[in-house]
Formats: C-alpha cells, sequence, structure tokens
C-alpha cells in the first residue's frame, strides 16, 4: 500500500510536468488546428535556458532562494515565450493558407533545427544541477514502508493545477481568450470583426512556450539532468497526453498528462519498465477506440 | 450626396477564377443599395473584397476619403465597415452573449452595455437566448445575431449578404424591417446583396445588377423594380420559386 502511494506522488510529479508541456500543444491545435511538433524543443530550451540562469545567479552571489528561483522563473518564460514567437513567425505564419502537411513539416524541421542548435552551443553532454529545493515530508507510514512527499513534488503539482485553472480562467473569461475562441472556431469571421487574428496566433505560441518553459525548469529542479533530446521524449508523451485528454481541450491535457505520468509509474512499479511505453500507448489506442476525441475532447457535431 | 464607399475598377480573384472584372459602384452616406444578381455573379466576393479577403487585384477602395484598398482585414472593420456575411457564420461553441463581445471588439468598451441593449430590442428573442450557444439557434435567430453582432461595432457601413436566404416569410419580413429601421434611426448606411430581389428593390433607395462579374445596370429601386429586363431575370422568375 505504502509502495503504491509513492508510486501515485511520483506518477502525479511526472504527470504534471507533461500536463504543462501539452497544454501548448492543446491551445496551438484548437487555434490553428495544426501539431506544434516543435514545442517539445521549446520545452528543453525552457529546461536550458533555466539551468543557465541558475549558474549565471549563483556566479552572481544571488543565493537566497526564492529569489533565485522567482528570478529563474520569470527570465525562462520570457526568453522561451521569445523563441515560441519566433517559431511561430518564421516556420508558420508564413505558410498559413498553404496546404495542411506545409506547417506541419515545416515544424519537424524546426524541431530538427532547434536540437541541433542546442546541441551545437551546449554540446551533447549531460548538464546536471544540484538539487536546490530539499526537504519535503513523510506522509504516512504503510506496510513498513515510508511514504514521502518532497516539498519539489508539491510545487510542481501545485503550479501545474494553478496555471491550468488561471488560463481555462483566461480563455473563458478574458476579451483575449474570447479573440483565441473566435480564431478558433472561424478565422475568417474573427477577421472581418475586428480581430487582428495573427496577433492572437502569436500570443498563442507564447503563452504554449511560456508554460513549456515552466515545465523546463520544473524537469531541471525535479531530475536534475538535461540535455538535448530531452525535448523529443517529454515531446511526444506531452502530444500524446493532449490527444488522450482530447487536444484542443486545456483541463483535458492536464488529465491527459497525469494520466500518463501515473500510468508510467505505476506500470515502472510493478512490471518490467523498459515495458511502460508499451503500457501508455495501449492505453492511447483503448482510449481513441472507445472515444476518438479523446477524454474530454468535444465530439464534431454541430448544427450550424 | 457624398459618398461614403466609392470602389473603382475594382477586380478580385480567388485563385485562377477571376470573380469580379472591374466593378464600379457607389454607396452614398445614409443610403440602402442593394446588389442584385444570379448564383456566381461575384455578389459575395464584392462584399468581401470590401473587407480584404480576397485582397483586390486591382482598382480601388475607397471609404469616407480614405483609401483602404490594400489594409488588413481587422483594421477596416475599425474604420467602421462590418458584415454579415454569406452563411452567417456565427461562433457556434460561443453563447449569443459571447458573439456580440466578439463583435464589439473594436468599439468602445462604455458603450457596450448601450449597444447590447439595442440590439436585444430590435430582435428580442436573441435576449432571451443570450446564455444560448450559437450552434443552437435556428436560422433565423442566427441571421438575428449576425446582424446584430455586426451592428456592436458602430459601423457607418453595414454591409449584409443574403440576410433573407432560407429564412421563414415571416422572419424574413421582421428582418427587412429592422434593416430599414436602423437605416432610418441610425443613419447606417447599407449595402445589401439579395436573392429576393422583389424585396431588396423595393426598400433600397438604389440599387445594381451584377452579371458575372461585371455591373451591367444600376439606378434607384423603383426604376430597376420597373425595368423589364430585370423583371424578367430576376423577378418573375425568381418570385414563382420564392412566393
Amino acid at each position: 500500500m505504502g509502495y503504491f502511494l509513492q508510486q501515485l506522488v511520483n506518477g502525479l510529479t511526472l504527470g504534471a510536468i507533461y500536463a504543462l508541456i501539452a497544454i501548448g500543444y492543446t491551445m496551438v491545435y484548437g487555434i490553428v488546428g495544426m501539431i506544434n511538433f516543435a514545442h517539445g524543443e521549446i520545452f528543453m530550451i525552457g529546461a536550458f535556458i533555466s539551468l543557465i540562469f541558475f549558474v549565471v545567479l549563483g556566479v552572481l552571489g544571488v543565493t537566497w532562494l526564492p529569489l533565485a528561483l522567482l528570478l529563474v522563473l520569470l527570465l525562462a518564460m520570457a526568453l522561451t515565450a521569445v523563441y515560441g514567437w519566433a517559431v511561430e513567425r518564421i516556420a508558420y505564419r508564413p505558410l498559413r493558407g498553404s496546404f495542411r502537411l506545409a506547417p506541419l513539416i515545416s515544424a519537424i524541421g524546426m524541431s530538427i533545427f532547434l536540437q541541433n542548435y542546442v546541441l551545437l552551443v551546449q554540446g551533447a553532454h549531460e548538464k546536471t544541477l544540484p538539487p536546490m529545493i530539499t526537504g519535503g515530508f513523510e506522509l504516512m507510514q504503510s506496510g513498513g514502508f515510508m511514504v514521502s512527499v518532497s516539498w519539489l513534488q508539491l510545487i510542481i503539482v501545485g503550479v501545474t493545477l494553478l496555471l491550468m485553472v488561471v488560463f481555462t480562467a483566461v480563455i473563458q473569461l478574458t476579451p483575449l481568450g474570447r479573440a483565441q475562441r473566435a480564431t478558433e472556431q472561424d478565422m475568417t469571421m474573427a477577421a472581418l470583426l475586428g480581430i487582428d487574428v495573427d496577433r492572437t496566433i502569436s500570443l498563442t505560441f507564447v503563452i504554449g512556450a511560456a508554460l513549456a518553459a515552466v515545465a523546463g525548469l520544473m524537469v531541471t529542479l525535479q531530475y536534475g539532468v538535461i540535455d538535448f533530446f530531452i525535448g523529443f521524449l517529454a515531446g511526444v508523451k506531452a502530444f500524446t497526453a493532449a490527444v488522450l485528454g482530447g487536444i484542443g481541450s486545456l483541463p483535458g491535457a492536464v488529465l491527459g498528462g497525469l494520466l500518463i505520468g501515473l500510468i508510467e509509474a505505476l506500470w515502472s512499479g510493478y512490471c518490467p519498465s523498459e515495458y511502460k511505453d508499451v503500457a501508455v500507448y495501449a492505453v492511447l489506442i483503448l482510449v481513441l477506440m472507445f472515444r476518438p476525441t479523446g477524454l474530454l475532447g468535444r465530439p464534431e457535431v454541430e448544427k450550424v | 450626396m457624398s459618398a461614403l464607399l466609392k470602389i473603382s475598377g475594382l477586380r478580385a480573384a480567388y485563385g485562377q477564377i477571376e470573380a469580379l472584372k472591374g466593378v464600379d459602384l457607389t454607396v452614398g452616406a445614409g443610403e440602402i443599395v442593394a446588389l442584385i444578381g444570379a448564383n456566381g455573379a461575384g455578389k459575395s466576393t464584392l462584399l468581401m473584397t470590401i473587407c480584404g479577403r480576397p485582397r483586390a487585384a486591382a482598382g480601388t477602395i475607397v471609404f469616407d476619403g480614405r483609401d483602404i484598398t490594400n489594409l488588413q482585414t481587422f483594421a477596416i472593420v475599425r474604420f467602421g465597415i462590418s458584415q454579415a456575411p454569406e452563411g452567417r457564420r456565427i461562433f457556434p461553441r460561443m453563447t449569443v452573449l459571447e458573439n456580440l463581445q466578439i463583435g464589439a471588439t473594436t468599439a468602445a468598451p462604455e458603450r457596450f452595455d448601450r449597444d447590447r441593449a439595442r440590439v436585444f430590442e430590435l430582435f428580442p428573442i436573441l435576449g432571451e437566448r443570450r446564455h444560448q450557444r450559437g450552434g443552437t439557434l435556428s436560422g433565423g435567430e442566427q441571421q438575428m445575431l449576425a446582424i446584430g453582432r455586426a451592428l456592436m461595432s458602430q459601423p457607418r457601413l453595414l454591409l449584409l449578404d443574403e440576410p433573407s436566404l432560407g429564412l421563414a416569410p415571416l422572419v424574413a419580413k421582421q428582418i427587412f424591417g429592422v434593416i430599414r429601421a436602423i437605416n432610418a434611426e441610425e443613419k447606417i448606411t447599407v449595402l445589401l446583396v439579395e436573392q429576393n430581389a422583389h424585396h431588396a428593390l423595393r426598400m433600397a433607395h438604389r440599387a445594381y445588377v451584377l452579371q458575372t462579374g461585371s455591373i451591367v445596370l444600376s439606378g434607384t429601386g423603383a426604376e430597376l423594380l420597373a425595368n423589364e429586363e430585370v423583371r424578367a431575370a430576376y423577378i418573375e422568375g425568381g418570385a414563382r420559386g420564392a412566393a
């Protein structure tokens, strides 16, 4: 029982990180109907920027942890957002109105480019960061097994849920969110009513990239090891999460992310961990067989 | 009478197909101008080209003395042109109220309550359904919402594309009544595309006949209504189906 709970805690932490990345996939898909395959790389860049700023702040002597964390968080979000904006501007916007596969191919190209760019400037070696947020508490003693939750795990899950709530509210209640939904539903009509569609799409990429930066920071803090390739695997998992939850749905992305994290952790806890991805994709296939639009996706029936 | 909208030599194409072949058209401030013509004559294309989609291939569009030919679509609305387009294009997964809010994107926020109240006064059914999603409205209600949404930007020129299409005669009558009312009471200029030529010509001050991308005839509504060719092509032939 205790072991099970511990895997649950670990799975939720991993799942929260997937969820943050998945939100970026789902928002972009929702608004422009394309999969931004470079999004995993944006997350990887967010992780590198976080690590670099931790080192820089260490050199500058900013050692008070809350201040350092806040500074890194803001700087990483801002800089990564610039990358997200640039990717859209360079690789996708010129192809808008082109055939459907064009931006997809361009996205894959962007992904390869960003990976190799980081490989070139940062090298192939893993970069490590010593644990910065230590400590936690013991949840319970069960069956001779101590279930512990670290402060960091708590922060990761808490921040993810908070960001999900905030961005769901942004999309439902603010003018920007309304413009995003209008653009999603009918781009031409949105423009006819005075919405700057290009700007709305840019902002969507900026928000997605900023959230990926938060995920990058979390991974750096939680696992302490990053390299230029982490974006690929995390990207594929987060994309799977978005599809599992129902692509286009923000709560769906978070649900999908948490589920995949849980499946991975629980499978690894009881079964050969090499097969954990098999378990993840088996669940994905099962869900799509019975709910082709994902768990929280909306069925495409509208009376028009 | 001063020209609010002046279109000269306008050409536009969808891909290889030229839909407008040099259109000249003027809409005076305060007028209702009708544009009639058969399916595929280019009526909807003309309204969309005024809004920059597709972009004009040649010619100029001058609105209130300003050349808007090459402005971005979203910017054109800011000058005071709004459109209830072909097919209504209601945002199906947004509520009636949200559709109106999107319509008010370029309007001063402090006017929102007043403008919304005005739309609900013109179309009381929209007020009753304000929290209902656009996709669940009937065709007539969607048309009302499309017009109401276009009014929320406080336009000086309203472009209406087939507002009576597919509607029950009573609903169509109500919509024509509202178009007259906003033109008379709020001095909103209207450029109206209609299949229902009889109705359109009766309420229009002036009208144009568009045929395969060119203007072939123009005059006052009454003149065109009395014109033999117009009657034969657009009224008597069509009236049997519409009556």
